[in-house]
């Protein structure tokens, strides 16, 4: 049996349709990552699980307990990390985690121990005297995620736990994920970079409030139809505009360089020949393979 | 229970962090006392008395002598010509003139009817009616002392007695509904904030996915600050005691009583406009207009109910402060008992109960 099962999920603002007839399960033991851009709909679905939001139409699922009847049976296995900074910035380390243990009603020495634990993952111990506003952004997120692990929760539900965290902080806490993973915890993720779906078990590339894809990082990989060049140039924004004029190839940045698809039906020296056009010699073009967000691009583009 | 503990404990941390709140929270209630005290005296002072005294006699000079030792009358200044009494009014030289005739003191032995003469500018109502009454006070007095035991006055003597309020000083009728509007903006505008609080910085959503109840929300962050608002209401009431020498004739308990199921009501509207409210300065505003207004201009603090339009006779009946105004004024000044107050107090407990069930109604556990 999964833990979370969400089926046929609706959502609208308005006139706007977050979440279009969503279906996904994460099961006991992975870490299930849900990846898109910003307005993907990503959170809209983090709420409806946490039962945050009434949604239109869908039913979830949470250990077997449906959200929308028996939602106070879920709460003390659901553990919840809100995409914003979601703690009292006028509290300290300590008290923040004394809170949250008070209302899942830990007893005192349960929260001895279980604060032992807590700070010796997230390393803030040395801390624990210090007002929550006063943290760095990685340790606030430790923090966080410190807060909604107080009470052993057996479902994990993290709203881009590492966005606009630095690139260390991001890895460790991605360690602890793995680590907890290790308890049978069901962890779901959201995240906007694409590089964190390799350190997922599975992955979700959601659109526009619809699920594009869904599989294992190598099997997302292999949804990729067609070839990716890698161009040696800088991606000025003249250079972009004249690409993006020429008929039958899709390009991107790619950090200092441009990765470009060709369509399936270009042959490889009208594509040279377009490319030099645009003064893009044939030396300097090489093909690579293709990683996720090439794959996410196409996706979207289909 | 134990989660109600947690969330207040975490509340009056809150409070104690947040030095500038708490500051204004506390000196507030005392800068207002100070201010209603001073700009809005309705005693009234320095009444210009300009006397012609024609009888020049012993008697007349000491009648003269007892308006000026009142202190509510003083001397117009020694430049001004008061010889034409209409003339004098009209320059502002003077705001009331008396006029002794000849033959006043006779009059008094003789036990002859006599009249003095009393004109008074009529412009400024409020002080016209006060000279009125002072002098009315004045003259009585003085007959009384000069008359022999027994003796009565020919003619009409003006006979006035105020009960509650002996030297009508208006402190003793502001301070009372001071308490109540300061009561009032505390509570609704604190709670309203601190719920605010949490939608904004997303605490709420943390909350919510917790196993807590609305009902305990609510009472672990509304706890605090009813302590709070006790503790600007006593402060209040200290410094009306204490400072402006206001009487304190009735029962503590029975305003305590009241005083926090009041607070309650106040507490409620601040928890149903946080219901409606996504950040903290709106819910601010919106306290401030549901809140401060009514309990200021339509509980009869400042304009008597009687005198006002209909309509807003019929709004009065809807603001929490005009039932615990007479309570608190009813207990403060005249020491009335349940016995008297029981209306009021039916009123009050009426309201804050459907105040009450309607912001636990609406006090959802939903974000939007």
């Amino acid at each position: 049996m999964s833990s979370v099962e969400v089926a046929h999920l609706n959502k609208t603002y308005g006139s706007l349709r977050a979440v279009k007839d969503f279906n996904f399960s994460a099961r006991e033991g992975e870490i299930l990552a849900l990846v898109g851009p910003d307005g993907a709909g990503k959170t809209s679905i983090f709420r409806a699980i946490c039962g945050l939001i009434e949604y239109d139409s869908g039913e979830i699922r949470i250990a077997g307990y449906d959200t929308s009847r028996e939602f106070e049976k879920i709460k003390p296995l659901l553990g919840y990390m809100p995409q914003t900074f979601s703690l009292y910035p006028d509290l300290s380390v300590e008290e923040n985690l004394y809170f949250y243990a008070g209302i899942f009603g830990l007893k005192r020495h349960q929260f001895n121990e279980k604060k032992k634990l807590l700070y010796q993952f997230s390393g803030l111990e040395p801390f624990h005297n210090r007002r929550a506003a006063a943290l760095s952004g990685g340790m606030k997120q430790k923090l966080a995620l410190s807060c909604a692990l107080i009470h052993d929760p057996s479902v994990l539900m993290l709203d881009e736990p590492t966005t606009g965290v630095d690139p260390l902080s991001r890895r460790q806490f991605w360690d602890i994920l793995k680590h907890l993973k290790k308890d049978g915890s069901t962890i779901v993720v959201s995240t906007p970079y694409m590089d964190e779906v390799a350190l997922s078990d599975r992955a979700i590339l959601v659109h526009q409030g619809t699920k594009l894809a869904e599989g294992t990082p190598d099997e997302l990989i292999r949804l990729f139809s067609g070839r990716v060049y890698l161009a040696k140039v800088q991606p000025t924004t003249e250079r972009m505009e004249k690409l993006e004029k020429i008929q039958g190839i899709i390009s991107r940045r790619f950090g200092s360089s441009i990765h470009i698809y060709p369509r399936l039906d270009m042959t490889k020296d009208d594509f040279y020949g377009q490319l030099e056009l645009a003064g893009i010699g044939p030396d300097i073009i090489e093909p690579v393979s293709p990683d996720l967000e090439d794959i996410f691009i196409q996706l979207m583009g289909d | 229970m134990n989660k109600i503990k947690f969330i207040a404990i975490k509340e009056v941390r809150h409070i104690l962090r947040d030095s500038r709140s708490l500051t204004i929270a506390i000196l507030m209630p005392i800068l207002m006392t100070l201010l209603y005290g001073y700009a809005i005296n309705l005693d009234v002072k320095n009444i210009k008395l300009a006397v012609l005294d024609f009888d020049k006699t012993r008697e007349s000079r000491e009648l003269t002598q007892k308006f000026y030792n009142s202190g509510y009358f003083a001397r117009p200044s020694a430049s001004s010509d008061i010889s034409d009494p209409e003339r004098t009014l009209k320059s502002g030289d003077a705001n009331i003139i008396l006029t002794i005739r000849p033959g006043f003191a006779s009059a008094l032995t003789d036990l002859r009817s006599y009249e003095l003469g009393l004109l008074i500018d009529g412009a400024d109502a409020n002080t016209a009616a006060a000279s009125f009454s002072y002098s009315g006070i004045i003259i009585g007095q003085f007959l009384e002392s000069k008359l022999p035991p027994g003796a009565e006055m020919p003619g009409v003597v003006i006979s006035q007695q105020v009960l509650y309020n002996p030297d009508m000083k208006s402190s003793h009728f502001f301070v009372p509904g001071l308490i109540a509007s300061i009561l009032m903006m505390i509570s609704a505008l604190m709670t309203s904030v601190t719920i605010a609080r949490e939608k904004e910085t997303g605490t709420m959503e943390q909350l919510l996915t917790s196993p807590v109840t609305p009902v305990q929300v609510i009472i672990g962050k509304v706890l605090p600050y009813i302590g709070l608002a006790l503790l600007d209401g006593i402060l209040v009431i200290l410094f009306a005691v204490f400072h402006y020498g206001v009487p304190f004739v009735g029962s503590m308990w029975l305003l305590l009583f009241f005083g926090i199921i009041y607070i309650i009501a106040a507490l409620s509207i601040g928890i149903f406009i946080s219901t409606l409210v996504r950040t903290q300065q709106v819910a601010m505003m919106a306290a401030q207009i549901t809140t401060m207004l009514p309990s200021v201009m339509l509980s009869g603090f400042i304009f008597e109910i009687k005198n006002m339009p209909q309509v807003l006779q019929y709004i009065t009946y809807i603001v929490p402060a005009k039932y615990f105004l007479l309570i608190i004024r009813g207990i403060m000044l005249k020491g009335s008992s349940l016995h008297v107050l029981w209306t009021q107090a039916i009123f009050l407990v009426a309201l804050t109960l459907i105040l009450l069930s309607i912001a636990v109604k609406k006090f959802e556990l939903k974000i939007g």
